[in-house]
């Protein structure tokens, strides 16, 4: 059973079996239901071939990198300050607890009230997605941080100030990263959602659209797109984090070798 | 760069007089006391232990010297400075090395950490830091990170990080209690050399006996909490360094033992 400690053998043994059950379940179900792999594959390259798949990648790829970036970069002072201003956070712990609640998609008739029906809309919910799970877990990082750093710090001579820059904002780091990353998750589901609804390009206008046309084919193909891009940028996420953040401690999510 | 003991080092007495500390609220009636009408002076250059059971409120009080806890009543002072806040006279090593040491830097960025802070130039942050971490033997480890590091070398550059900041007085929370007992006798030693080499004045609690008696010039005992302080003060006569196999010392370990077996047989 060695060989299956080999990464790629047991990859493409994975995916040949998942290949091979889909196959299966399409031959049962029939093309309507469930379209086979083939017919997936044939699909794609057609929808690849007028230029809509790559575009609808592009797209919703856009909007959520803007609103994943401003919501990180809104977020992250923000959590800096509830966490380290012990009056301010008295204050927006109930309204946080509060709103985490509400789940984007619910807003998506607000914000298209509110921002218009244009990109304004999409890229302020992606916004409203990422904020407050990064604000969350920068404020657990902050209200973390060990007693004995501060005071070591203190008792060097640091300033409050350079308390906050050297000391805390460093240690909160792996909260910081690991906030932006699950925010990563939570904009493409908000995304999908935002198209369905309101958008006449993107991944998820593809696969709500596909239904008028019964295409289960295409619906398929966004999915896999979706799983894909959303897989890429995760990686592209975890390896800037395990290259440029490894002096904070920066766990990379490749498997262990034991 | 020159050795010689700072000439501030010797003003800097540390005077405790009946000082007290309550957790509680004052408003409420009576306090209950962790600490009750504790006196003590330290002489500058003094290496003084304070020695006692677990929970008697030793680290408190190092707690309270640094700065770090208010007191509730008495008279605690630095030089002729009232202690309420820490400063740079007043190093800390504490005893959990990974909480107090910054992960994301390595051991010469640690060490230079009080230095960037009063930003002093990087060339005499460099050279001051290169003595220090010499000094503690961690050369070759400049640039490792904590994480990468044993236990040992984690307090040696806890170490250097408080004489690279210059501060006159160190304040030592049980540092070798967490080590295994090879690292730890080394590390007592080293410390008992850089102690005579450099004339800072150390605070070091701890509940062992045997390094109490291995290191301190004076030896603080204090009583089980609450309303724990100081009840005796032993002067350890022997010359440095010391050896633990030697007649005399076990004598002396044996008395100290024999304190604490009578205050707990009440």
């Amino acid at each position: 059973m060695n060989i299956l400690k080999n990464k790629w053998i047991s990859n493409v043994l994975l995916w040949l079996f998942v290949i091979v059950i889909w196959q299966i379940g399409a031959a049962i179900y029939g093309p309507d239901v469930i379209p086979g792999p083939l017919a997936t594959l044939l699909s794609a390259s057609e929808l690849i071939a007028d230029g809509s798949l790559l575009h609808y990648i592009g797209i919703s790829f856009y909007r959520v990198f803007v609103g994943w970036v401003l919501g990180s970069l809104i977020a992250i002072p923000l959590g800096l300050i509830i966490g380290r201003v012990t009056i301010v956070r008295i204050f927006a712990e109930p309204f946080l607890n509060f709103i985490r609640f509400i789940p984007p998609i619910a807003f998506i008739t607000l914000f298209l009230v509110w921002f218009g029906i244009g990109e304004q809309s999409k890229i302020a919910l992606i916004l409203y997605a990422t904020l407050f799970i990064v604000i969350m877990n920068t404020l657990t990082g902050v209200l973390a941080v060990e007693e004995d750093k501060i005071r070591a710090a203190r008792s060097l001579g640091a300033s409050e100030w350079q308390i906050l820059i050297h000391v805390v904002i460093p240690a909160t780091v792996p909260y910081m990263f690991t906030g932006v990353r699950l925010a990563m998750g939570t904009s493409y589901m908000a995304i999908i959602g935002a198209e369905m609804i309101a958008a006449n390009e993107g991944l998820g206008y593809l696969i709500w659209n596909s239904r008028l046309f019964f295409r289960t084919d295409w619906i398929f193909v966004g999915l896999i797109s979706l799983g894909l891009i959303g897989f890429c940028t995760d990686r592209l996420v975890g390896l800037f984090g395990k290259k440029v953040l490894y002096r904070y401690g920066i766990i990379s999510s490749e498997p262990i070798r034991r | 760069m020159s050795l010689a003991i700072p000439a501030h080092a010797q003003e800097q007495t540390i005077t405790i007089a009946n000082l007290n500390k309550s957790y509680d609220q004052a408003a409420k009636g009576e306090l209950h006391y962790i600490l009750k009408d504790v006196n003590i002076t330290i002489k500058g250059g003094e290496f003084f232990v304070l020695l006692g059971p677990s929970g008697c409120g030793k680290s408190t009080l190092l707690n309270m010297i640094a700065g770090f806890v208010s007191k509730t009543e008495g008279q605690l002072k630095v030089g002729k400075q009232e202690v309420h806040k820490p400063g740079q006279d007043r190093a800390v090593v504490f005893q959990q090395a990974d909480a107090s040491l910054f992960p994301w830097l390595n051991v010469r960025e640690n060490v230079e950490f009080g230095l960037k802070m009063k930003k002093v130039n990087k060339t005499k942050r460099q050279e001051i830091s290169k003595y220090y971490i010499e000094l503690v033997g961690l050369k070759g480890h400049e640039r490792k990170y904590p994480r990468e590091l044993s236990g040992g070398m984690k307090q040696r550059v806890q170490l250097a990080r408080v004489l690279a900041n210059d501060s006159s007085i160190l304040l030592m929370d049980e540092p070798f209690g967490a080590l295994d007992a090879m690292t730890r006798r080394t590390m007592q030693k080293e410390l008992s050399h850089i102690w005579r080499q450099t004339g800072k004045t150390v605070i070091f609690v701890t509940h062992d006996i045997q390094e109490a008696v291995l290191l301190g010039q004076r030896i603080g005992i204090m009583s089980r909490g609450p309303n724990s302080k100081v009840t005796d003060i032993y002067d350890i006569p022997f010359q440095y360094p010391r050896d633990p196999g030697q007649p005399e010392f076990i004598k002396l370990e044996k008395a100290i033992q024999a304190h604490f077996d009578h205050e707990y047989s009440i």
